[in-house]
């Protein structure tokens, strides 16, 4: 047998096998209904909160005159925060060229997708008058903020999905042929959505080309709506939020939640879906290491962002900081900060905590700290005005969140969870193409290595 | 033309006549105001002072309000005059974060409001309601670009402060202090 065919079999074999293996999990089995049941219920009780809103208006929030801007932003900066792990992975690690990322590649899109687009839908609760969201477009000025967040969260929401889609277009020719037991309607969108992939070296040239457009033109889509989302504070007059650094301050913390939220989706996958091959202990190793680089940047913005002004203590700077270092949101300051972010990085630092479960642990700590830190950046703020706050009634003081408006910030995780659920059943979670192209390198080079013994042998017995 | 106020903290007794006839002629709902009264305390017993101000909206010159505004609801008319269109307003709450004194509110129809100055009132020739009702006279109203108007002589004459001058915003209600 010649060269070729021997290289035919040998890919057939591998693809074969990786492809049962991660096609395992793409099904509508029962405890997927039983979740998606769940989560149906919980966003339907949760909606009916925003109902409530959407007749009352947002006077049942805990958002008065000045605090108004409350849980809702909170969760949006949290939201878009944790989208930019797609970038981050796919994009910068991606293009450097470490090929370790491409069986979590996909994870990191997904969570990117599901975080952007729910994004966009939480900010709109946010609104007054939901009703006039498309003034936005039709009266929209260029010098507002809030429209280059618009524009820009739009804008990496398609390039997100763009590029979860074209990798996975010959994984779905893949699933199109060799998945057996699932509906048929299923096959058909596997069809529709593959546009006719048949695996041909011209299809991937132009793949392989599109993706590399994509991924360079989603690095600064990706900076530039985080930037933009921490200029929608900085723009403002306000201590706390009156700051140059807040662009890559954001920036930062968003590359700290989307690692922790990828490690912990890592997690999952590996074991709910049996993919213990696929994502090893040295993603989990590699990840968590990831997540101590992000973090300690994180932490040099952190300190530049308290230390200076704390140093100063310009007049309502001392307020503002009295407020958070010692004053009634200290408890929730220092928790966020020391659990959230300066304990992870330093137990991250040791071998053992980089384990898959004690780095799934560790990430969940991270980013439940992420959004309270989004909290604590958003709210605090505007308890503190430059005017004093006279003869208001006492809840106006200090904000609160009521129970809708919690209801509602609930809808939007679930509304997370239920797409990264439905994308995660119904297409593979892993790229089987690169995986098994990666394994191919693997043998091609195994081979070649024996082929190069065999001659070495030969000229030492001629 | 460049409508102005200035408010004598001096003269002001603080009976909050000025917030009553706003929430009456702009027909603001229950509980909100778009004008407030601030007594500041300053000193320890038995040598106290305090100051009474009366307070709105600034109608800033560099209103970042207006630049914030993603649909050009908040914009600004002839005399500076710094206005909400309702009907444009998508209530995002840009405007409300973004203004250093918290002259805005959000109104429970969910569009923002704030002080026009009676703007409906100004452009027939008249005072403001809080102008015309306030019983010490300390309000004065007019354009600063009359040197015979009120506000424009009683600047000339007398010191005044601006609020938050730090802010850039360039306030034009002035305190007479």
């Amino acid at each position: 047998m010649n060269n070729t065919g021997q290289k035919y079999i040998a890919r057939k074999e591998i693809i074969d096998s990786v492809s049962s293996d991660i096609l395992r999990p793409v099904r509508q089995n029962r405890s997927f209904i039983l979740w998606m049941g769940f989560l149906g219920i919980a966003l339907i009780a949760c909606l009916y909160a925003y109902t409530i809103q959407l007749r009352e208006g947002l006077i049942v929030t805990g958002l008065r005159d000045f605090v108004s801007w409350g849980m809702y932003i909170a969760n949006f900066v949290f939201f878009v925060a944790t989208s930019l792990i797609g970038m981050l992975i796919s994009a910068v690690l991606g293009l450097i060229g470490y090929s370790w990322i491409k069986p979590i590649a996909r994870i990191a899109e997904i969570i990117a997708v599901a975080f952007a687009a729910v994004a966009g839908l939480v900010i709109i609760s946010d609104m007054g008058r939901p009703d006039r969201f498309p003034y936005l477009f039709m009266y929209g000025r260029i010098h507002s903020p809030i429209l280059w967040d618009v524009t820009v969260v739009t804008t990496y929401l398609v390039l997100s999905l763009l590029l979860y889609l074209l990798p996975l277009l010959p994984d779905l020719a893949i699933a199109k042929s060799r998945l057996k037991n699932v509906p048929g309607w299923l096959i058909k969108v596997y069809e529709i959505l593959s546009f006719k992939w048949v695996h041909s070296n011209e299809q991937y040239k132009i793949l392989f080309r599109s993706i590399r457009i994509l991924l360079i033109l989603i690095i600064p889509t990706a900076f530039a709506i985080h930037t933009v989302t921490s200029w929608l504070f900085a723009v403002t007059h306000r201590s706390g939020w009156n700051s140059t650094i807040f662009g890559p301050y954001f920036l930062t913390g968003a590359f700290v939640s989307g690692t922790a939220a990828v490690i912990i989706a890592m997690f999952f996958y590996r074991n709910n879906f049996k993919l213990k091959s696929y994502i090893t202990a040295d993603h989990f190793d590699k990840m968590a290491k990831l997540l101590v680089l992000v973090s300690v940047v994180y932490f040099y913005f952190n300190i530049n962002e308290f230390l200076v002004p704390g140093y100063k203590l310009e007049k309502f700077d001392a307020i503002h900081l009295e407020a958070l270092f010692s004053g009634h949101h200290a408890l929730l300051f220092w928790s966020t900060q020391l659990l959230g972010l300066v304990i992870p990085m330093i137990l991250l630092l040791f071998r053992k905590m980089r384990k898959p479960l004690p780095a799934a642990i560790i990430s969940v700590f991270v980013i439940a700290g992420a959004w309270m830190k989004r909290y604590i950046i958003v709210i605090p703020t505007q308890e503190h005005p430059f005017l004093p706050i006279q003869h208001v009634p006492g809840e106006w003081f200090v904000y609160k969140p009521t129970l809708t408006e919690t209801a509602i910030t609930l809808a939007s995780v679930i509304l997370v969870l239920m797409i990264i659920t439905i994308l995660s059943k119904t297409f593979p979670v892993v790229s089987i193409w690169e995986v098994a192209e990666e394994k191919e390198k693997v043998v091609a080079k195994e081979s070649s290595n024996q082929g190069y013994d065999n001659n070495g042998e030969k000229s030492i017995n001629n | 033309m460049r409508y102005a106020m200035a408010v004598d903290t001096k003269k002001c007794v603080g009976c909050s006549d000025c917030v009553v006839a706003c929430q009456a002629e702009n027909n603001v709902p229950h509980g909100y105001a778009r004008e407030w009264v601030v007594e500041l305390v300053e000193g320890s017993y038995p040598n106290l002072e305090m100051e009474l101000r009366s307070e709105r909206c600034n109608h800033c010159d560099n209103a970042p309000c207006v630049r914030c505004c993603p649909t050009g609801a908040s914009h600004i008319v002839e005399g500076g005059i710094v206005l909400v269109e309702h009907n444009k307003c998508i209530g995002c709450g840009a405007c409300i974060t973004s203004c250093p004194y918290d002259a805005r509110y959000s109104h429970p129809e969910g569009y923002v409001d704030k002080c026009t100055f009676c703007e409906h009132l100004v452009k027939e020739g008249e005072d403001p309601a809080c102008v015309a009702v306030c019983p010490t006279k300390c309000l004065y109203f007019g354009d600063l670009d009359d040197p015979r108007s009120e506000v424009s002589k009683v600047i000339k004459n007398r010191k005044y402060k601006t609020l938050i001058p730090e802010a850039g915003t360039d306030p034009q209600i002035f305190f007479l202090t």
